[in-house]
């Protein structure tokens, strides 16, 4: 039964013709009778060109939505709204800065804390655990990526502040505190604990790819290390990290944007309070906090516009923030070609 | 200068799988010596527990003594001091493709901690020129990567790096057989260049090759050392029947 993409060809060739008494067998047949497919095969590009347009149209559609809601305070403030350090509803006087600074220093302590021990991690599994542990503790890893974030925001104020505040935060103090990063007051709640559970949270993203770009670094370029006589850290760093990085560079720009864009757990410890300072233990605030915590109570149409201009912050400082780790890939790889194979 | 290795009941395992039996034979110093047998005789392997390559694979066991010199690689060292004393070529070329010419050439020298900078420069000329790449790459030392040359520049480019840090001993793992024939024969030449200073020990498919470049050969079957002998001796007049079988080609 011919189905509808089945209608012969109208230019097909006549078969060639066979020696007397031998019939093509039914397949041959089948495939004879098929047309060239010329049409399919342009509906399908199509079909994928849409797909990979329709990604431009939703940021497009985003971006505009963002832009055209934003319209009384990019009127009234203009590009000041991006340096200004003022939050006051009352007094309608908006400006974005220690969001989109609470933001980016929550999220550098992330990677900070993160990136060494994702990598420490996945070079225990990769290369030293012994094969029996390596499943489980894969599996351990990537079950801390399913735990919603609000139950990270839970176990963060009843475990990881107080142990921040009792333990670890004095020793930062007495051993950092010339700094200026770590000195009183000594809350636990703020952007060291907003850091920390984003590390937390992020740690699964990295650790799983990094995992995957170093298994998949051949066996060959292991043995030619050791062949030269390096010591085990030695083929880890020369024969595996070193033909992996571009992965592992990509996997940490995977867990910064899931550092940047998080929401729940970071109010939930973060301090909530508009402030740029340089003390890690002292409270601040982050542009998906603010939106997430005053979209409901913003009274007037200003008010609301500040906080979807907030949103348009973040889209941009998400898309800088790419460009330039993309940047970074591209200078580190120029010269010689990274890839392995 | 080359050292002589004396190896004596060596016997290596994959898990149950008995790979070599008992092989005693001494390989002389500052010449080639030849490994030729049908393939899965366990050739690679052997040179593989030369210089404790064996052992990096989880299920392997190895017994027996290898000594390199004064030294029992099994008793006295730790795998990586001898390896830093073995040089090793494998069948297929692994430059590292992340480093430019240059650096995989230093890259054994860099891994040791070496950071004098000329004397840097003057190994990785003349390692290069010893393994007949110089005039090909010396305009794009370190703007190209290892991985940007071709195979049997690749080859020579492994051999380089292998002899950057001045091993007293060599070892090939049919380092030609995935080259072309004209890479096989630069490849033979350099063998040839090189005996004199290094001791080495190639694996190979290919009889006439063996003829070409080895002073002494032995004949690998199912994991037993049948004869090793002088290479003239062994193609002329084999003292075993099954080494007469092998290289007159009448092999099952
Ligand atoms: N990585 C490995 N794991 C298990 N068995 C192996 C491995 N490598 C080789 N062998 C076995 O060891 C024997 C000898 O192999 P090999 O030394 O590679 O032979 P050759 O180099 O002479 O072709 C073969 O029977 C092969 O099946
Ligand atoms: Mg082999």
């Amino acid at each position: 039964m011919p189905g509808p993409f089945d209608t012969p060809d109208p230019v097909k060739q006549t078969p060639p013709a066979l020696p007397p008494g031998q019939e093509p067998s039914a397949i041959r047949k089948f495939l004879l009778s098929r047309g060239s497919s010329a049409l399919a095969d342009r509906g399908f590009r199509w079909l994928m060109i849409g797909c990979a347009l329709s990604i431009f149209a939703i940021v497009a559609l985003i971006a505009t939505e963002l832009v055209m809601r934003s319209q009384l305070t990019i009127a009234k403030f203009g590009l000041k709204f991006f340096f200004g350090t003022a939050w006051d509803p009352v007094n309608g006087d908006f400006g974005a800065l220690p969001f989109i600074y609470g933001t980016l220093v929550s999220s550098a302590v992330a990677l900070v804390i993160a990136v060494p021990l994702a990598v420490g991690v996945s070079i225990f599994i990769t290369e030293m655990c012994p094969k029996f542990l390596r499943g489980p503790l894969s599996f351990l890893t990537e079950l801390l990526a399913a735990i919603p974030s609000v139950v990270y925001g839970l176990w963060a104020i009843f475990v990881l502040v107080p142990l921040l505040r009792e333990h670890v935060n004095p020793v930062l103090m007495k051993l950092f505190g010339w700094s200026g990063l770590f000195v009183e007051p000594n809350f636990g709640i703020g952007m060291l604990a907003a850091g920390v559970i984003l590390s937390i949270m992020i740690l699964p993203v990295i650790s799983s790819l990094t995992r995957e770009v170093m298994t998949s670094v051949p066996h060959s370029q292991r043995e030619a290390v050791l062949a030269l006589g390096a010591t085990r850290w030695e083929m880890i760093r020369m024969g595996v990290l070193r033909n992996a990085r571009i992965g592992i560079v990509g996997s940490i720009i995977l867990g910064l944007g899931r550092a940047l864009g998080e929401t729940m757990a970071v109010t939930m410890v973060i301090g909530n309070r508009p402030d740029i300072v340089k003390n890690l233990l002292a409270p601040g605030y982050s542009m998906a906090s603010v939106i997430a915590n005053e979209f409901s109570e913003a009274s007037d149409d200003m008010y609301l516009s500040a906080l979807i201009e907030i949103g348009l912050a973040l889209f941009i400082v998400t898309i800088i923030v790419n460009a330039l780790a993309r940047l970074l890939v591209w200078a580190v790889t120029r010269g010689a070609p990274a890839r392995v194979n | 200068m080359g050292v002589g290795i004396q190896v004596d009941n060596l016997n290596a395992w994959y898990g149950s799988n008995h790979t070599l039996l008992d092989i005693n034979l001494h390989i002389p110093a500052n010449q080639a010596t030849a490994l030729i047998g049908p393939s899965g005789c366990g050739k690679s392997t052997f040179v593989r527990c030369l210089n404790r390559m064996h052992e990096t694979n989880p299920v392997a066991k190895v017994t027996g003594s290898v000594r390199i010199g004064e030294i029992d690689i099994y008793a006295d060292a730790s795998p990586v001091e001898i390896r830093r004393r073995i040089g090793m070529v494998f069948q297929r070329p692994n430059p590292f493709p992340t480093m430019s010419i240059y650096d995989n050439v230093a890259s054994g020298l860099k891994l040791n901690g070496f950071r004098n900078r000329r004397v840097t420069d003057e190994v990785v000329e003349r390692s290069l020129q010893q393994a007949a790449l110089w005039d090909e790459v010396k305009n794009d030392l370190k703007k190209k990567s290892g991985a940007s040359l071709s195979g049997g520049q690749q080859q020579r480019l492994c051999i380089a790096r292998a002899l950057a840090v001045d091993p007293e001993v060599l070892l090939m793992d049919e380092p030609a057989s995935a080259l072309d024939p004209v890479s096989t024969a630069k490849i033979e030449d350099l063998i040839f260049q090189l005996k004199s200073q290094y001791t080495i020990v190639i694996v190979t498919h290919n009889m006439q090759q063996a003829a070409r470049v080895a002073e002494r050969t032995g004949f690998f079957l199912s994991g037993k050392l049948v004869e090793f002998d002088s290479t003239h001796k062994i193609f002329t007049n084999p003292g075993d029947k099954r080494t007469e079988d092998y290289i007159t080609g009448r092999f099952g």
